[in-house]
């Protein structure tokens, strides 16, 4: 059983596993979004969750000071994450119903003063939080390591758990796409998000069947490339950034091989035999005609499917493609991630000559 | 003696200002100086550029990790050649180690995997480790010198300055 475990958690099938699973819970909402489905899973996961404790070296893992937040994280996603589907479920009933939603009832839009309704329930809340930070700190204690050395690297070398998604994706990109331009991007769409998504449905109430197209794009990237990839890079990368099972022994020797291959090395030696041209441009080729086609043709193209078409109509051209081209450059992790599980892909354009991978 | 003065006139006024005004500009930019020379360490623990590495004989053939900490090199003899392979990862940055038992360097950070010779092979490191400038000095000692670097990708590795012959 736990063998089994520790294979399926590989990226490479807990990935799908994980894409899988959140495209059900997104289908199946107003089942997941019911009060029976949330205690029924808590009942199970349980007596599950303290099974996996009694692994040794899952402890070893979860009760690692820095691990910790994580673990209060995933379960305060999952509660949310439910709530608002809860919340949608039940608006969309009554919406289904003829209704108005939950929160526009009379007695949800009633007004209270600001003193002392909030001011009181922040206060309490400040020093929930001081108290909070206080015990964590006496019972945590930060560990004081060796001065810093810039011959030396500690191993695993781990990020803040925040960004450990960042970290696992730079498994797969060159630092400029990962550490730069893709996050980069991350902080821009999220502040564009209010000028291209002007549609006032869903404002100050849950709804799901009036925004879906909004919501899977938010959620997939938020669950599934944020807070799967911090999952991964806390709980399942030891020593070398070698993949660990959950209750798999950090052995620093455990060797995977594995061996990363350019798309200008498949092209040029594996499929046309011949040396690589020494001439970048033409070299990498295939990988800039395929990276074209993706950024530059596949907008177009989907604008005149119908998805792309109903876009259109309701936001306009310039709001479709700013949107497009984010959620095709979000999508290229997930595909670049897929390649590199499938084919070993290193990168699809490799130019170190010019720092430039993608 | 008659006319005792009770209020400065405009010309005192001024002249007492701009002493103060320059007495406080002065006292600001002592401050900034000072904070600007604080921000700077009073010992540097920097590895030095450049340094005298032995004798070839020193070395035996495989990889040497006397220099790596402390001066990021490690000095890799093969075929007959000696070089000072530089311990940066050529992905972001971060010290590889060196696992004697699988004949690698292995990157703690994204797991890039580089041969003995600096090249990489696994994870997603784009280009091989570099090499640092090598020669002997007219004693006979190795010389390193971090300041030149020999990049594989551009074809430097065939530059004479980049190994020596043993
Ligand atoms: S810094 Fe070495 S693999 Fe990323």
């Amino acid at each position: 059983m736990k063998e089994l475990i520790n294979w399926l958690a590989d990226p490479i099938r807990s990935f799908p596993i994980f894409t899988v699973l959140f495209i059900l819970m997104m289908k199946y909402y107003r089942v997941v979004g019911t009060k029976k489905f949330a205690w029924g899973f808590t009942i199970i996961s349980i007596p599950v969750v303290l099974w996996f404790a009694t692994d040794p070296n899952f402890w070893l893992i979860i009760t690692w000071p820095d691990n910790i937040p994580i673990s209060i994280l995933i379960v305060a996603i999952l509660f949310f994450t439910w709530f608002s589907l809860y919340r949608c479920a039940v608006n969309d009933q009554r919406l289904d119903d003829g209704l108005c939603p939950e929160e526009a009832l009379p007695e949800n839009r009633e007004k209270v003063w600001c003193w002392p309704n909030l001011v009181y329930t922040e206060l309490f809340a400040i020093i929930a939080g001081t108290i909070f930070l206080i015990v964590w700190a006496i019972i945590f204690k930060a560990p004081l390591e060796e001065p810093a050395n810039p011959t030396w690297a500690p191993n695993p070398a781990k990020a803040p758990w925040y960004f450990l998604g960042l970290q696992e994706m730079l498994v797969y990109f060159d630092p400029w796409m990962a550490g730069v331009v893709l996050p980069g991007l991350v902080v821009v769409g999220l502040i564009a998000i209010p000028y291209i998504d002007t549609n006032p449905k869903g404002n100050g109430y849950f709804t799901y069947k009036e925004r879906p197209i909004a919501i899977w794009g938010f959620m997939f990237g938020w669950l599934v490339l944020w807070i799967y990839l911090i999952i991964v890079g806390t709980f399942l990368r030891g020593p070398n950034w070698t993949f660990y099972g959950p209750f798999e022994y950090w052995d620093f020797h455990k060797v995977v091989s594995e061996y990363n291959v350019n798309l200008s090395e498949f092209l040029w030696v594996k499929w046309l035999n011949t040396s690589m041209p020494s001439n970048l441009i033409m070299r990498e080729m295939l990988g800039i005609v395929l990276t074209g086609l993706y950024m530059f043709v596949l907008p177009p193209l989907i604008a005149a499917s119908n998805f792309g078409k109903s876009i259109i109509e309701k936001t306009g051209q310039i709001r479709y493609y700013i949107y497009i081209t984010l959620l095709l450059v979000m999508m290229s992790l997930p595909i670049k991630m897929v390649l590199r599980w499938l084919f070993s892909l290193k990168y699809i354009i490799a130019l170190p000559e010019w720092e430039l991978n993608l | 003696m008659s006319e005792v003065k009770q209020h400065l006139n405009r010309r005192e006024f001024f002249s007492y200002l701009s002493v103060a005004w320059i007495t406080f500009s002065a006292a600001c930019a002592g401050l900034l100086t000072l904070a600007f020379r604080f921000s700077y360490p009073n010992v540097n623990f920097e590895p030095e550029m450049e340094f005298l590495a032995g004798t070839p004989s020193d070395y035996e053939e495989g990889v040497d990790e006397r220099w790596k900490n402390g001066f990021g090199v490690w000095m890799v003899k093969q075929e007959g050649k000696l070089v000072a392979l530089s311990n940066i990862c050529t992905h972001l940055g971060c010290i590889p180690t060196w696992m004697p038992a699988e004949l690698k360097f292995k990157c703690p950070c994204h797991g890039s995997g580089y041969y003995m010779n600096g090249i990489n092979f696994e994870g997603p490191a784009p280009r091989p480790l570099e090499r640092y400038k090598i020669g002997m000095t007219p004693e006979g000692k190795i010389k390193v010198d971090k300041t030149k670097i020999y990049r594989y990708e551009k074809g430097q590795w065939d530059h004479p300055n980049s190994f020596i012959q043993v």
